[in-house]
């Protein structure tokens, strides 16, 4: 299958330190991806490259066959993301926050889409509440509906499950499941929930100190690494260097 | 997938919407706006009185209140240009919006478009009270007042440009740029006084400040009836000098805090 993200050498270095170094990487058209590796090993710094707010030092990425560096703009309206550090405008409500980016991506009909959206994250009776009144768990639940509100082919997510109960984590893994089933939707998410990584996703690529040094299938991982979960492989990978130095 | 209809109309409409309903959230912030052009407008409009019989150069046609009106016009363009953008950097959203197809251009377009509501919705109340409390009406000015008034909120944008510019790159640590900035172009505007009360390095600088031209106009218009085109095409020249550079310094600021990875990061 042809891959709807190519990254090729992908370079980030902030005053001489390499954030990201030589980073490549393809995924194909409905996939789920997480993206793996401790503090600083370069996944926000990939990701915002990834949403266009980070300029790379050099590489490319090729989006949709888009050249994504050059004109994003094409592309930006066929992707959405969530993250727990990026916040909605708390004194807006639910309902008004979910119009402001239904407009911004130029949803046909943003009233009916807020009013699917929210249903689907079951947040319905939240629309009238403002931002700020609601709990963390609810506003994660808003982030998300906020990601789908474009319905986009290429979903970006930060920790998608921070903040929530293991109920709802569990429910919301099945709604991007769902979402990803029915829409074909390709999905790349970071996270430290190695749980949540072996259930939800295909792929596993994992980072460290901003390299990709590893890349399979949960499956693959676990068996080459000899281990029964992928919270031990994590570990093992990213202890390896330490115990080299 | 959901039909999309993407166009820079409905993205810049759709942050007019956001600062929209921001607005509508809240009495006090609308009463706000227009409670402190109001206000000066009030204690002006005594001052102006005390001053009548004595110096009648100063208050003759209503000119001291009408300027004091007119340039609260440009502080609260300015302002309500610039604290729109810092509600976003408050709520920690522009990641939100610059992961959206929304283009910078639309943002300054956005922001310039609430701005000019904000500004009327401030001035035109304190505009109106003159009329009873004092007996003078900006609105017997006619077209020019249109002149001065959209002169003067360009002047407002332009330095919101670069004041949002510096805010986008240097973070909330600049934020009180944003009251600073109006006050430090005041002295060389010549607001209360002709440009001639000036010294002669002052009046040099004061040149290339569109507001000068702007109460210069004012004043021959008001005091001796002559209506200055020539003031106010040389204001409305700098003010597009002043936008085309704003938009740039905002421009690449903005390329600057892609390269920096700032935007992820801007807010509290």
């Amino acid at each position: 299958m042809k891959p709807i993200l190519q990254t090729h050498a992908l370079t980030k270095v902030f005053r001489g330190v390499s954030a990201v170094d030589d980073l490549a990487f393809s995924l194909e058209k409905s996939s789920i991806t997480a993206l793996l590796g401790g503090n600083g090993a370069g996944k926000t710094t990939t990701l915002s490259m990834l949403l266009g707010l980070l300029r790379p030092t050099s590489g490319s990425i090729y989006l949709f066959g888009q050249d994504f560096i050059k004109n994003r703009f094409t592309v930006l309206n066929r992707m959405n993301f969530s993250s727990p550090y990026v916040d909605l405008p708390q004194r807006l409500t639910v309902r008004e926050n979910l119009l402001v980016y239904a407009k911004l991506y130029g949803v046909v009909n943003p009233t009916n889409r807020v009013e699917e959206v929210a249903a689907s994250f079951r947040i319905g009776n939240l629309l009238n509440q403002r931002l700020r009144r609601l709990s963390s768990g609810q506003k994660t639940r808003v982030s998300l509906a906020k990601a789908l509100i474009n319905k986009p082919e290429f979903l970006l997510l930060d920790e998608p499950t921070a903040s929530l109960d293991p109920d709802t984590t569990a429910w919301i893994r099945e709604l991007l499941r769902q979402y990803r089933d029915e829409q074909g939707a390709t999905i790349l998410f970071a996270s430290h929930d190695m749980r949540e990584v072996e259930l939800l996703c295909d792929k596993a690529l994992l980072m460290k100190e901003g390299r990709l040094v590893e890349e399979g299938t949960p499956k693959e991982l676990l068996e080459k690494y000899n281990r029964d979960n992928l919270e031990d492989v994590f570990l093992q990978v990213n202890r390896k260097k330490k115990k080299d130095d | 997938m959901t039909e999309l209809r993407s166009s820079s109309k409905g993205r810049i409409f759709a942050l007019f919407t956001r600062y929209y309903f921001l607005l509508r959230s809240s009495w006090p912030r609308i009463i706000e706006i227009a409670y402190w052009p109001t206000m000066q407008m009030v204690v002006w409009g005594f001052v102006s009185k005390h001053f009548a019989p004595s110096s009648p150069e100063l208050t003759a046609g209503g000119v001291l209140i009408s300027v004091v009106l007119i340039w609260d016009t440009l502080f609260r363009s300015h302002i309500s240009y610039t604290l729109s953008f810092l509600e976003e950097m408050w709520s920690r959203n522009l990641g939100n919006l610059f992961v959206a197809p929304l283009r910078p251009w639309e943002l300054m377009l956005g922001l310039a478009c609430i701005s000019l509501i904000r500004t009327l919705i401030g001035m035109i109340p304190a505009a109106l009270l003159a009329i009873p409390f004092f007996g003078v009406s900006v609105f017997d000015m006619g077209l020019p007042l249109f002149a001065f008034f959209f002169n003067l909120v360009l002047t407002g944008w332009a330095m919101s440009q670069f004041v949002t510019a510096i805010l986008i790159r240097y973070g909330l640590g600049a934020e009180s740029l944003t009251w600073v900035l109006p006050f430090l172009i005041a002295p060389f505007s010549c607001i209360y006084y002709p440009l001639s009360t000036l010294p002669s390095w002052m009046q040099e600088i004061a040149t290339f400040i569109p507001t000068t031209y702007v109460f210069e106009g004012m004043r021959a218009f008001l005091i001796e009836g002559v209506w200055r085109q020539d003031l106010l095409l040389q204001a409305l020249g700098l003010n597009a000098i002043y936008l085309g550079l704003g938009m740039g310094a905002f421009l690449f600021a903005f390329r600057a805090a892609r390269t920096h990875g700032l935007l992820l990061q801007a807010g509290e």
